[in-house]
């Protein structure tokens, strides 16, 4: 199946409208950061989200990642309105439909590659079952870090441990994949490595992506490039293979 | 395999805590150092207490019962004095002679049956003026029955000299009587009452462990006694010996409601050391409480330090999607970890210390100065108690650690 075709035809993942998001609420010093965002995502697409800094595209990760809470509009996720779900329901809906990678990796130190990408299962349930090793080892043998299973972050070079942050965030086979700057840190062959991993695992397992970037040329290999300046969608389509979207990226 | 409860918490719990070794490490040595100071302070004082309670029961029964105090009644008519009748209210303490408690032969057996009394022994004691050539020394004569004082008082162990006899005519007399009289085992010297004068056998001469005691001490049978303080057939004092010395007050109260008898603890004949011991009991009670203070400030500016130099994990964790409730009890686990490592460690410490106690610091005999031991009770007692220190220290830090933003935690 190619995604990329089948995307427009797919049940909606995620749906804003109107989001606003400020900070300060009610002080003096309140800022409006988003305002009034409208984005819809289908099921399986792989989306660039760009900007220049301080656009607001971190804060409408943190929102489409349930990591913070927007100041209105309305946002579903598989259908569900979040406005409505507690703390403790965000967190559920969090760890059952999404995946995160983050541009410094976040790994937990003191966990090795396996038991970093087995810690939702374990999360989820108090233990790792034997299905959730085969599963972990396989995710790690599909980003070619199968020698590499039982080393500590602190073993694995910047490319490497980027690539377990990916397993990680599949292993539960989420319905979103959120990756801020996930190869922002990454010399250009380990970025064009880890890239064409993500499109990889969209094209095996139609897994949906947002990917917040700053590299042109990353965008521009996605199928949608929704670019935000100054807390508006300011372009919401296909990339153009030609040109640069608006705005500095 | 069933899951582990709160496995996901225990994991990450223990590999915070051995990422930060030597931080926790630390910390661990901290809580040991504190349970160890609390333990040992425990056992030395009970073992100090002990022994002094010892030391002093050593030589009396933990309750007496004696027949009631003569009172005279002031003089006066029945009813209502009539008017300008002088009434006598103001009475002169009757001197209270030598009686015996009445019916002590039928009360023995009764107070034997009492649950917690494990002995009692009859015993008729006065005054008296030992004699010998030109030396006179007042003495307590005590009349007893050997085998069941010695449930009482452990005779046997404080024989200076001599054999374990009491028989018709012999006395068991303190040592420093015996220096005062010139007289060795074996030697006779007279004893006189004021009615009766007997001369009697020096069997055996006991060291009580106290000076004075030693000077006025005469032990006889109890019929010689009898005989000699003129209370035939009489028992002025019935003593009794309890299972446990704590419970002599409680004991008395129980008799004293039961009976009509003058019945006095050791405790209610010691007020003083009591109250000595209470104040050291108070002291250390509180030299404890600052010791726990500074147990769990410690564990809890370590895991304050920690939550801070994890943020970003929390945040990672809080991403993937771990409840605040999980974040929460990840650090309360921490604390009661390092709480009851700390409480095993100290408790070794704590052992080690007594034995080093026991090994070094001895008395004039050269045995250990008083035995101190380290009971289960307080092990399990110190063990609990820093554990519950350690979930208290971990509040404060669990929960600024559950409020972490996430987003904000990973941007860190």
């Amino acid at each position: 199946m190619d995604p990329r075709i089948t995307a427009s035809r797919a049940p909606t993942l995620l749906a804003l409208q109107g989001v606003r998001k400020s900070y300060n609420l009610g002080r003096p010093n309140e800022v409006e950061v988003l305002h009034g965002i409208d984005l819809q995502m289908q099921a399986g697409e792989f989306v660039a989200l760009v900007g220049p800094s301080g656009s607001g595209k971190s804060t409408l990760l943190n929102i489409l990642g349930l990591l913070e809470r927007m100041t209105a509009g309305r946002y579903q996720l598989q259908g569900q309105d979040v406005a409505a779900l507690d703390d403790t329901g965000l967190t559920m809906l969090r760890r059952r439909c999404m995946g995160f990678v983050f541009q410094f990796h976040h790994l937990l130190p003191a966990f090795t590659a396996l038991e970093n990408v087995t810690l939702p299962a374990l999360m989820a349930q108090g233990r790792v079952t034997a299905a959730d090793m085969a599963r972990a080892t396989e995710l790690l043998g599909a980003v070619g870090l199968a020698d590499a299973v039982h080393r500590k972050p602190s073993e694995l070079s910047g490319g490497m441990q980027q690539r377990v942050a990916i397993a990680r965030a599949l292993v539960h086979s989420p319905s979103l994949v959120l990756a801020d700057e996930p190869t922002g840190n990454l010399d250009t062959q380990s970025s064009d490595d880890v890239f064409a991993l993500l499109r990889e695992i969209h094209a095996r397992q139609g897994t949906a992506f947002l990917i917040v970037t700053h590299d042109l040329s990353l965008a521009q290999r996605c199928d949608r490039v929704v670019e935000v300046v100054d807390g508006v969608v300011a372009h919401d389509g296909p990339p153009d293979r030609g040109q640069r979207p608006a705005g500095e990226i | 395999m069933a899951a582990l409860p709160l496995g996901f918490e225990w994991r990450v719990a223990l590999r915070f805590l051995r990422e930060g070794r030597m931080q926790s490490l630390l910390i661990v040595a901290g809580v040991a150092a504190g349970v160890a100071v609390i333990t040992y302070i425990a056992a030395l004082i009970n073992g100090l207490q002990a022994n002094t309670v010892a030391k002093t029961l050593g030589t009396q029964a933990h309750v007496s019962l004696r027949a009631p105090d003569d009172v005279l009644s002031p003089a006066g008519v029945p009813g209502a004095p009539a008017a300008g009748a002088a009434v006598l209210t103001d009475t002169q303490p009757r001197a209270q002679r030598l009686r015996s408690v009445a019916n002590w032969q039928q009360l023995l057996p009764v107070l034997e049956q009492v649950a917690g009394v494990v002995a009692v022994s009859p015993m008729v004691s006065g005054s008296g003026l030992a004699l010998r050539g030109e030396a006179s020394q007042s003495v307590a004569v005590m009349g007893v029955e050997l085998e069941r004082y010695q449930r009482i008082v452990n005779l046997r162990q404080k024989i200076a000299a001599g054999q374990w006899s009491l028989a018709p005519g012999e006395a068991m007399i303190g040592t420093e009587l015996a220096a005062d009289l010139g007289v060795r085992v074996g030697d006779r010297f007279s004893l006189d009452t004021g009615s009766v004068t007997e001369t009697l056998r020096v069997s055996a001469l006991l060291d009580l462990g106290v000076k004075d005691l030693n000077r006025r001490t005469v032990l006889l049978p109890l019929r010689s006694g009898q005989s000699l303080l003129g209370v035939p057939g009489g028992a002025t004092v019935l003593d009794l010996q309890v299972a446990d010395v704590w419970e002599a007050d409680a004991m008395a109260r129980q008799l004293r409601s039961r009976y009509p008898y003058k019945v006095e603890s050791w405790q209610d004949n010691n007020a003083q050391l009591l109250s000595a011991l209470n104040a050291q009991s108070v002291s250390t009670a509180g030299i404890r409480a600052v010791v726990l203070v500074v147990v769990v400030l410690g564990i809890a500016s370590v895991l304050v330090v920690s939550v801070v130099q994890k943020r970003r994990e929390i945040g990672i964790l809080r991403a993937m999607g771990s409840t605040r409730a999980q974040v929460m009890r990840v650090f309360l686990l921490q604390g009661a970890v390092v709480g009851a490592l700390g409480s095993v460690l100290g408790v070794v410490l704590s052992w080690a210390l007594i034995a080093a106690f026991t090994a070094f610091v001895r008395g004039p005999d050269g045995g250990p100065l008083f035995p101190i031991h380290l009971s289960w009770g307080d092990v399990v007692a110190a063990t609990l108690m820093a554990t519950l220190c350690g979930v208290l220290a971990a509040v404060v830090p669990a929960r600024s650690a559950a409020a972490l933003d996430p987003a904000q935690a990973i941007r860190m």
